[in-house]
């Protein structure tokens, strides 16, 4: 017992006061990309044809993130002349085609739905579904639960069964194997229901994109309502979007 | 023992007219005699060279490792007759080649795909359906037997895989794991896609060992290429292969803990995984490590200001997790659960062919790192790790050794400036007609990546083997008559990959 106590006051208090308080992931975190309008064509060139998601356009001078994996590669080939990363963690859109930015992104908060807000602001409960994840956008889901960001806090919780759940979250590039049980898992899932995308692969099939046993994307298959980047999205980039979106 | 095998080295090319091509009896022959003298299975596979498809195997004994091939025989019999460790892998070559391993006990899919060449399914499968196609799970029968299906969407935050017990009451006489949803076709894609998207797939295998087979990638390359990363390369490399071990092993402990309803220590283990996913986040911007490794060396430097505050965070952490592993082992109702729970015994772990903290959970104290040492660990003195038992607490009190091994490993590398060169891009510019392979202890064991490249430097084969393709028969094994609600907590304290498995 008295071990226990030592434990627990060695331990302290842990819970980080985000969204209260800001809070910046080190400073090698790559959050939303800074892209340099004026780089010269050559560098962007460069850049594109290194990148290997090929996620930059070189004509519009934008970055694709539902297909970046965040690896810095265009960072370090231009120095930080042509993108750079800045620590910015809040990432997720609510439409597709704003996953093509120039590094700006429009306000989530603006475009969430009025009536998820309603429905879902005191109590979101949601199914999370792997398909075909690595395990690290799953695990960066996960602890969501510990209590640094301790997301129960907030009214949002993970659950077991798809019949208590208000939507899923689906990581992984949603391979041939795992799409029946996918489908079966949202069919589950009473209505009015939310779907969210989470991670490069579920956005664009990430960094296994191309393979013939893997979909380009949940929109190909679902009506997807949030969009998370990331290889995986930094948990602070998940809470953001679950915060600005449902709350 | 003379053998007709050759001796290749971790992480060495060589070019691949050297390695034996063996008539299939003799390849047979000298095969069984080196398994059979206790030599354990690294690789075995399949693959097409033009139009020829043939074999290969590579072995290891002690500290050697031995290989050769053969062409396949018309009539294919299953070495797994006689070894039980070739059975996955010939399901595996069943699978992905076409080739049917005559006399094999347990003829079933792997990943559930179709094979590569195109000839007619083994497994007599039609794709277009559903995972588990044309197979029926094995089922025991009796009046009083029952079976519990599981998965493949499971309750928690975690992959899908599928269980499938038999039981008599509360006691599992048998558990039948099918894996395969996680499969993406990995190893056609290393072998078709650009090579600058290499790294990023290679992170990608097992997001929870992203730093394991970025560094087997990484090593092959730079065996393909002949080049050697510089020292500081090889320290940041060992640093973050270690991190990714205590990680993953202080969040198995908070989950075991969790698992037998002692919540201080699941919540602190939690915690204090996040602080080193933190390090490495702070290594590379990643907390996964994913963008740190790539082929000649790290993309990013351990500056000296990094080295401090790692150290200190280090030297901060250290007591607690000690702390927190007394607390955990301390505790009557949690060893009560984890002693005697799920016990393998250490022949049926040699029978299987298990590796890694699953094996020197039973007496088998081999570590590549130890073996095969790559990287800096040369120059490290690692400790023989082992426990006797073979049941969850051996496997969680392994690990919580290991915690604390690894981080006097780190705090020891921390100690003086590392230097090292950025890589930029990390360039693959492959050496043809060669063999490469390199094995790593991962944080769940033998972690190895073996390629092959055509006369004119392409990719002609890329196979990964993670550990969990010898140790998910050992959690089969863990539970025969252990009672079903003691899944989880054997599940944890294995934790093997399904991704790494499934590719
Ligand atoms: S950070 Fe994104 S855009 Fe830049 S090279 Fe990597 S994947 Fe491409
Ligand atoms: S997006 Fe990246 S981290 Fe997430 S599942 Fe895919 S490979 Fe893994």
């Amino acid at each position: 017992m008295l071990n226990i106590l030592k434990n627990r006051f060695e331990q302290g208090y842990r819970t980080s006061r985000y969204p209260k308080e800001k809070i910046e992931p080190t400073s090698r975190y790559r959050g939303l990309p800074k892209i340099n309008s004026e780089a010269p064509s050559d560098m962007v060139m460069q850049c594109a044809d290194a990148c290997p998601q090929n996620a930059i356009d070189p004509q519009n001078k934008m970055i694709d993130m539902g297909r970046c994996v965040f690896c810095g590669t265009c960072e370090r080939l231009s120095e930080g002349r042509f993108v750079s990363f800045s620590r910015n963690f809040e990432l997720a859109v609510s439409m597709k085609e704003n996953l093509l930015t120039d590094g700006s992104l429009p306000a989530l908060s603006l475009h969430a739905r009025q009536n998820f807000k309603s429905l879902f602001g005191r109590s979101l409960q949601l199914r999370q579904i792997s398909a075909a994840g690595c395990n690290a956008c799953e695990a960066d889901l996960n602890v969501l639960a510990t209590p640094f960001f301790d997301m129960a806090r907030f009214g949002i919780n993970f659950v077991a069964s798809p019949r208590h759940a208000d939507g899923i979250v689906v990581t992984g590039p949603i391979s041939r194997n795992m799409k029946t049980a996918l489908l079966k898992t949202y069919e589950a899932v009473p209505s009015p229901k939310v779907v969210i995308a989470a991670g490069s692969c579920s956005l664009t099939g990430g960094p296994f994109r191309g393979s013939p046993e893997v979909s380009p994307g949940l929109d190909s298959l679902l009506p997807v309502d949030l969009f998370i980047p990331g290889c995986p999205p930094h948990p602070l980039t998940y809470l953001h979007a679950l915060l600005t979106y449902f709350k | 023992m003379k053998s007709e095998f050759k001796q290749i080295a971790n992480g060495k090319a060589i070019a691949r007219d050297i390695i034996p091509h063996l008539a299939f009896d003799e390849f047979t022959h000298e095969v069984l005699t080196i398994v059979g003298e206790g030599g354990k299975i690294v690789q075995y596979f399949a693959y097409a060279d033009g139009s020829a498809v043939n074999l290969l195997a590579v072995l290891r004994t002690d500290k050697r490792l031995l290989a050769a091939g053969c062409d396949v025989p018309k009539n294919y019999p299953a070495f797994s007759a006689q070894y039980e460790p070739f059975h996955l892998f010939e399901r595996e070559i069943a699978e992905q080649f076409g080739i049917r391993p005559e006399g094999h006990p347990w003829l079933k899919m792997v990943r559930y795909h179709a094979n590569s060449r195109g000839v007619s399914d083994v497994f007599g499968n039609n794709y277009s359906q559903d995972i588990p196609g044309n197979y029926n799970y094995y089922s025991v029968e009796g009046r009083d037997i029952h079976e519990v299906a599981v998965g493949p969407v499971h309750a928690g935050v975690i992959e899908p895989g599928h269980f499938r017990f038999n039981c008599i009451g509360e006691r599992v006489l048998h558990l039948e794991i099918q894996l395969g949803y996680q499969h993406r076709g990995v190893e056609d894609l290393l072998c078709n896609a650009d090579v600058k998207r290499l790294p990023v797939i290679t992170e990608g295998i097992a997001g929870d060992t992203a730093i394991g087979n970025s560094l087997c990638m990484a090593q092959a390359f730079e065996g393909l290429a002949y080049m050697r990363p510089d020292a500081g390369a090889r320290i940041i490399r060992t640093i973050a292969l270690e991190l990714e071990r205590i990680a993953n092993h202080l969040g198995d402990l908070g989950a075991l803990s969790g698992d037998v309803a002692f919540l201080p220590v699941a919540n602190y283990c939690g915690r204090m995984r996040g602080d080193f996913l933190n390090m490495t986040l702070l290594l590379c911007g990643n907390r996964f490590g994913k963008g740190l490794v790539r082929p000649g060396g790290v993309c990013f430097p351990l500056t000296d200001e990094n080295r401090k505050t790692i150290t200190e965070r280090i030297n901060e952490l250290k007591p607690q997790v000690e702390h927190v592993i007394g607390l955990l082992f301390s505790t009557h109702s949690v060893l009560s659960r984890f002693e005697k729970c799920g016990t393998v015994s250490r022949l049926d772990a040699e029978k299987l062919g298990l590796v890694g903290p699953a094996a020197r959970a039973c007496g088998i104290s081999y570590d590549a790192r130890r073996s095969f040492p790559s990287e800096h660990y040369r120059l490290l003195d690692i400790n023989e790790n082992v426990e006797f038992t073979g049941d969850v607490y051996a496997r969680a009190k392994l690990r919580a050794d290991e915690i604390l091994q690894s981080i006097s490993i780190i705090q020891s590398l921390l100690k003086n400036h590392i230097k090292t060169e950025c890589v930029v891009r990390g360039s693959i510019h492959p050496a043809p007609s060669s063999l490469v392979v390199t094995i790593n202890e991962a944080w769940r064991g033998e972690l190895s990546h073996c390629v092959l490249t055509d006369a004119a430097g392409r990719i002609l084969r890329y196979k990964i083997k993670d550990p969990s393709f010898h140790n998910w028969n050992g959690l089969a094994m863990a539970l025969r008559d252990t009672g079903i609600s003691d899944f989880p907590l054997n599940n944890k304290s294995f934790n093997l990959s399904y991704c790494g498995f499934d590719l």
